[in-house]
């Protein structure tokens, strides 16, 4: 199965739901008119749009001044239009600076949104393609986070720098950043432990691990990852916001893209951050960490595909 | 985002001035704004609107308390119904079943099983003194056991050895015999995650269900989940049947509507919250807790609240004012007794009152006749205006009539009449041992700590209370 027919099937059953829903509120035929379009906005929040974003949406389509009646077909061309002129400066998949040896990757986010996975995966594409890579166990807080990451250094062939649980992670990271530096590394891949947004104390650590990187390289992190759980509803809004104020967050992976109508969000954070979306996790195996794709997820999501 | 609600719904209602009973379109238009409210809330759709229609009903026609708006107030009723949909009380886990109970936990991936699995053993063990196992059944995630075993080490709570490369439903028995075998009173089992509900994993729970028998089937499932939730939930209640929720993550700022969605789709009260990383940090629900985030307009809520009881602090200080100078009629007694049949009765009214445990106690051997204060209102209803203001005036024929008005006997209105003289002069104590306090009315605490010296009937520091 390619990655494709993957993100499809994962999506298959939201898609029903968006795609059949908008088939079902036009069958026959049905005008644009404030009922039709209030049905739709209905739809839109149902697929985790959230109500502001599904209102312009369905307002942007009002504007298309349909005169006659149109079919489900046609909105939802003109809906996946929409949607994908929203996303569409999202699409910017994850390039490693190759003058940065190494490019320092850090990833954050909420608890159990999947960072350590995500790393797994992201290491493994990296390595596929030739980079050496380290991975950094910052996660020092959870039971076994170190272990998870140093079973995906073991599959995937990466050094793992840990230290014992309870351990300092900004101290850890330092030591990271030295040991790949010295190798001459082209990627470290910084695991940190999940953390809700409003805990300002351990939002304040992940401020000190930044400041500590940039001792040993200004530029550093050179991408700040935020892992989010594609089933999360409109505090994803929140999500973004804190993590970019506090660790400057510059792009985004979206993990669990593969169930019912889910992602929605996506769109909607889009719209109003602006922030690009470096990978789609569409599965549990190691290859499903996927780029973004605008026009394809937009016609997914609305059952076009 | 959304903290724009508060301000846009008093726009909207300060144009509505006018009291008494909420029309159909305060109701309507403040409904407007609450259906929004919800969904950003993450509450699914098809529950908002069944929800709100639920409160358009119950709205229309409720009367506005004095000095709140109707936008308030429906917020107030729309709080009200979200706490009883979402259950006051927290029901508890159950353990009724032939030892060891096994308590299975259900859930997506990453929405917090292996840590609510430890923290709910944690709590059986230390709250409920309940000798716990745990296991785990995820060979899926890397360290997934390990995690369990750890978080189970960190904490004194047994964790069943692990067996490399064993399946599923052989450690699920395994964990049965152990259980038996040790003398285990509760085995929770941590079941595997996926990312998303397919087969294998509906097949995998049913089959664990099957062969242990579990007494709980807890789905726990992320306080920040979007629509999804009601997906989700149902086919997980379709698959095993569950007995109840845990919402994690309720330490975050996610407003929580996804717990309304899955209450209202399963029937299924939920449990157990956690709130933070701890293993300690799981607390029985809190319908009201999750309520006011839901809404998002907690301050709202506690307005309409302080409102209802400033209303009745403005007849106290009334009466007060009347004590402090000295004058205190039927008129007064007639208002307190319709604020103490408000209150539930003189015996729900001691419920609320601090510091009264001794007279409480003498109260209830007492047995008091709670139908006695309708009787009495009816008394003091049955009498002239010049009457209530001037008691002095009732004699004999004006007694007779006020029986027959009230439909008591003489001996009755005698009654009420000898409790009113006892109640003015123990006001006037009262306000004599107030000026002890600084011109304040003393508190009960202060009362309790008197009624050894100067021994009234009724404690005067009654703060709207009274003796009849």
């Amino acid at each position: 199965m390619n990655w494709f027919s993957r993100l499809k099937s994962g999506l298959a059953k939201s898609s029903a739901k968006l795609g059949d829903g908008i088939v079902g509120i036009f069958k026959g035929g049905r005008k644009l008119d404030s009922a039709s379009i209030g049905d739709l906005e209905e739809l839109l929040i149902q697929a985790d749009l959230g109500p502001a974003t599904a209102a312009k949406l369905a307002a942007a389509l009002q504007k298309r001044r349909f005169e006659r009646e149109v079919s489900g077909d046609e909105v939802r061309t003109a809906l996946a239009e929409e949607i994908a002129a929203i996303l569409a400066p999202a699409a910017k998949p994850l390039a490693l600076d190759a003058a940065k040896k190494p490019h320092v990757v850090l990833v954050v986010g909420v608890n159990g949104s999947g960072k350590t996975t995500t790393i797994g995966k992201l290491a493994q594409q990296l390595r596929g393609d030739g980079r050496r890579v380290t991975l950094a166990a910052g996660d020092t807080f959870r039971a076994a986070a170190i272990d998870q990451l140093k079973i995906w250094g073991e599959r995937t062939g990466c050094p793992v720098v840990a230290k014992q649980p309870g351990a300092d992670a900004a101290g850890l990271t330092f030591e990271a950043l030295e040991q790949a530096k010295a190798r001459g590394d082209d990627a470290l891949l910084i695991d940190t432990a999940g953390r809700l947004q409003n805990k300002t104390e351990l939002m304040a650590e992940l401020t000190k691990i930044v400041r500590v990187l940039k001792k040993l390289d200004a530029s550093a992190p050179h991408t700040v990852l935020l892992v989010l759980d594609a089933n999360i509803g409109q505090n994803a809004h929140a999500q973004v916001e804190v993590f970019k104020s506090v660790a400057g967050v510059t792009g985004l992976a979206v993990t669990k893209l593969d169930g019912t109508a889910k992602g929605g969000v996506v769109v909607a954070l889009a719209e109003r951050f602006g922030l690009p979306v470096h990978a789609i996790g569409v599965g549990e195996g190691a290859d499903d960490l996927r780029p973004f794709d605008p026009q394809e997820f937009a016609r997914t999501l609305v059952g076009l595909g | 985002m959304f903290e724009g609600l508060g301000g846009k719904l008093s726009a909207i209602f300060d144009r509505l001035t006018k009291r008494g009973a909420l029309s159909e379109s305060d109701v309507g238009e403040a409904l407007r704004e609450v259906r929004v409210a919800l969904l950003e809330a993450d509450v699914a759709l098809p529950v908002v609107k069944d929800f709100v229609e639920k409160v358009r009903v119950r709205a229309v026609g409720h009367e506005v308390l004095k000095s709140v708006t109707p936008g308030q107030q429906v917020i107030k009723i729309v709080h009200d119904a979200l706490v009883e949909t979402l259950g006051a009380e927290a029901e508890p886990i159950n353990l009724r079943a032939e030892p060891p109970a096994i308590i299975m936990m259900v859930g997506l991936q990453g929405s917090g099983k292996t840590t609510s699995s430890a923290k709910l053993a944690v709590w059986l063990a230390k709250r409920e003194g309940k000798k716990t196992l745990l296991a785990s059944l995820d060979v899926r995630r890397p360290a997934a056991q390990e995690q369990l075993r750890v978080l189970g080490a960190q904490a004194g709570i047994a964790t069943l050895p692990i067996v490399p490369g064993e399946p599923p439903v052989a450690i699920a028995k395994r964990a049965l015999n152990t259980g038996r075998l040790e003398g285990y009173d509760a085995v929770i089992l941590d079941t595997a995650g996926r990312q998303h509900i397919d087969d294998a994993l509906m097949a995998e729970i049913k089959e664990v269900k099957a062969a242990t028998k579990p007494v709980e089937i807890l789905l726990v499932a992320d306080a920040m989940t979007g629509q999804d939730a009601v997906t989700m939930a149902k086919a997980f209640h379709e698959a095993v049947d569950i007995t109840g929720v845990v919402l994690t993550r309720v330490d975050g700022d996610a407003r929580g509507g996804a717990a309304l969605s899955m209450r209202a789709v399963t029937g299924r009260p939920i449990k157990l919250m956690g709130v933070g990383e701890k293993l300690d940090a799981l607390e029985p629900f809190h319908g009201d807790r999750i309520a006011r985030r839901i809404l998002g307009m907690g301050d709202v809520v506690s307005l309409v609240e302080k409102a209802a009881e400033t209303i009745e602090r403005e007849e106290a200080e009334k009466l007060a004012a009347k004590l402090q100078k000295g004058r205190f009629d039927l008129e007064d007694l007639l208002s307190q007794l319709r604020q103490l049949k408000k209150m539930g009765g003189m015996s729900g009214l001691l419920g609320l009152l601090p510091g009264v445990a001794k007279v409480k106690k003498q109260l209830a051997g007492a047995q008091i006749d709670e139908s006695v204060l309708t009787r009495q209102e009816a008394i003091i209803l049955s009498m002239t205006k010049k009457e209530r203001v001037n008691p002095d005036v009732i004699q004999a024929s004006r007694k007779r009539r006020i029986a027959a008005g009230s439909g008591t006997e003489v001996s009755d209105v005698n009654r009420l009449l000898k409790q009113f003289m006892e109640m003015q002069r123990v006001m006037k104590q009262a306000k004599k041992m107030g000026a002890k306090f600084g011109g304040q009315m003393p508190t009960p605490e202060q009362m309790q700590r008197l009624q050894g010296q100067q021994m009234p009937k009724l404690p005067p520091g009654f703060p709207r209370g009274f003796k009849f």
